[in-house]
């Protein structure tokens, strides 16, 4: 039955706040943590979030009236408690399909966190979670090679890639840079990176980088009879300069480039993927500018949002903290994001922060990267924590050996096959730490005086942003 | 002598992926990381190839990958019979599993000349 045209402002809840419905299988879900203005109803406010993310503005418009909003209005369906939090409350929306263009991440958080966030109703709003529907995953490219792939590519079987970023971060000739990459690798590091502010500045212009590090990465490889790679850095000012570095690293026989994707933005990184893919190339994604979006437990987006952002985008690694190094993260938090990195089913899991249950498909995982400051005697717990389908990458615990890179990268390697085999002959890495990585380091005067180096170092400050459970 | 007095002089080497800085293993250490690969639900795969095809991707498979194998002496007494075949070859031991189609682990046990 038609409806009659009622100009003026309505309540949102009216329209918005649906607690029988039923959220279907091709709905995508988010969680949302809201703090409303003092004295605005929970469901009003739930209710105006789930409106201003989809079909509604503040006021009624005759315009509506020519389509059938039921069809396609978001829905709150749903308010729950944050445990230990009064002011707070998570509201559960429900958005059709239809309102996303298909394997568009862009378009997905263009409506999910757009004019919404700038509300005035609202305090604060933070995207905590998103179930992706299959139905929109199966028109997503996802990595361009995925975990299975890369290791075949690069033949590292039974343990984490070993890296670290190339320092000092700027400031490096293309001949000098190349000799950092050409001393790690050398030394027994499996790949070596561009750190995410390495772009094309005066110092040192990217082609010039891309060759002097395209001879190191073959030397090594030649010297020590093992796969080495460096991530190429293109992000770069245009997707057009972006494209011409990607394809200046394959011409260079190179097998895996780098994309920032937050700075870089998802629809650039989207079609690097897609290049990617059809080049056969493996694509190192860096997470810049996240900290300003997901560090604050009241406001922003999660870090998991952004990590199945990611996967759903395109890359075969991405950063993820490292728990115990200079970066915040919360040990049970990123467990809950690497699984929706890697894994093909993720259950619902509040003890992990993750508020769905998450099918994957056949869609490939991606490798958790750990990186950040850390060094050898985290090396336990990074194994313990982060698994074979990782990348632990040591920066400072690499150039930072008294003896220079080579030396450094040969004792993180020691450190990590140590704890790979103690760790498959049963033993308890974490507990036993200080005696394998000793063992170990008899047969090896690099990380004997590794160990010595960064014997007192540790960063222990509390996380800012902790998992909403009563304490 | 403190440690910083002394800058040490780092020669490369050539190495076989996993497990290639460590020390050669004991027979009870690779007894043990053969146990890891039957504990997982692998299957055993013994490979072979001479020490100049060693970056080839596809080494010689030594008859066929043991799958469903769980006894850990047949495991080892395959891996000497490759060996006492081909005593100049590099021998490797993967865990290959089927879920994945991937090799959840793969390390040299004995080395050729």
């Amino acid at each position: 039955m038609s409806k009659k045209y009622d100009a003026g402002v309505k309540e949102y809840r009216d329209t918005y706040w649906t607690p029988d419905y039923v959220p279907l299988d091709t709905d995508l879900l988010a969680c949302f943590k809201c703090t409303g203005q003092e004295g605005v109803p929970r469901e009003e406010v739930a209710a105006a979030v789930a409106a201003e993310s989809s079909t509604g503005t503040w006021s009624t418009v005759w315009s509506e009236l020519l389509t059938d909003l039921e069809f396609y209005k978001g829905r709150c369906y749903r308010i729950e408690d944050v445990p230990g939090d009064k002011e707070s409350f998570y509201a559960f929306i429900a958005y059709p399909l239809d309102l996303f263009e298909e394997g568009s991440i862009t378009n997905v958080l263009t409506s999910l966190v757009g004019n919404v966030f700038g509300f005035k109703a609202l305090r604060h709003l933070r995207l905590e979670d998103i179930r992706f529907p299959m139905a929109f995953i199966k028109t997503c490219g996802g990595p361009p090679n995925g975990i299975v792939v890369e290791r075949d590519r690069l033949n590292k079987y039974g343990r984490p890639l070993l890296g670290c970023t190339i320092k000092p971060k700027l400031g490096l000739s293309g001949k000098n840079y190349g000799r950092v990459v050409y001393e790690c690798l050398r030394g027994g590091l499996d790949l070596t990176k561009d750190d995410e502010n390495i772009n094309s500045q005066p110092f040192q212009r990217w082609r010039e980088r891309f060759e002097f590090v395209a001879e190191a990465v073959k030397l090594a490889q030649q010297e020590t009879g093992e796969v080495k790679g460096h991530y190429l850095n293109c992000t770069a000012t245009t997707p057009e300069e972006m494209y011409e570095r990607a394809e200046f690293a394959k011409e260079l026989d190179m097998p895996i480039i780098m994309h920032d994707y937050i700075t870089g933005g998802f629809t650039a990184n989207t079609g690097l993927a897609n290049w990617c893919r059809k080049n056969g190339m493996l694509l190192h994604i860096h997470r810049a500018m996240h900290a300003v979006i997901d560090r604050h437990p009241k406001h922003g987006i999660h870090f998991r949002v952004l990590a199945k952002c990611l996967r759903l985008s395109g890359g075969d690694q991405l950063h993820t903290g490292t728990v115990v190094g200079k970066l915040e993260g919360d040990r049970q938090t990123t467990l809950g994001y690497i699984d929706n990195l890697r894994e093909s089913f993720v259950p619902e899991d509040r003890s992990r922060g993750n508020f769905f249950d998450q099918d994957w498909g056949s869609m490939p995982g991606v490798f958790a990267v750990a990186s950040g400051g850390i060094h050898v005697w985290h090396m336990p717990a990074l194994l313990a924590i982060f698994g074979d389908d990782s990348c632990l990458q040591f920066g400072g615990g690499t150039h930072g050996h008294p003896w220079g890179s080579a030396a450094g990268a040969a004792a993180n390697r020691v450190a990590l096959e140590a704890c790979v085999k103690a760790r498959n002959a049963g033993r308890e890495i974490e507990k036993e730490s200080r005696d394998i990585l000793m063992e170990a380091a008899k047969h090896s005067p690099e990380l004997a005086i590794a160990l010595e180096t960064w014997k007192e170092i540790k960063f222990e400050f509390d996380t800012v942003d902790k998992l909403d459970v009563q304490q | 002598m403190p440690f910083q007095s002394t800058v040490g002089d780092y020669q490369t080497v050539a190495t076989l992926e996993t497990f290639g800085f460590l020390p050669p293993m004991t027979q009870d250490e690779i007894y043990d990381q053969i146990a890891y690969i039957i504990a997982q639900g692998w299957s055993p795969v013994i490979e072979h190839v001479h020490p100049s095809g060693s970056m080839q991707t596809y080494w010689s498979y030594w008859k066929l990958p043991f799958f469903g194998e769980k006894d850990l002496n047949v495991v080892v007494n395959e891996l000497e019979a490759c060996h006492r075949a081909y005593p100049d070859h590099h021998v490797r031991m993967v865990g290959y599993d089927a879920y994945t189609q991937s090799q959840g682990t793969a390390f040299v046990v004995f080395e050729g000349r």
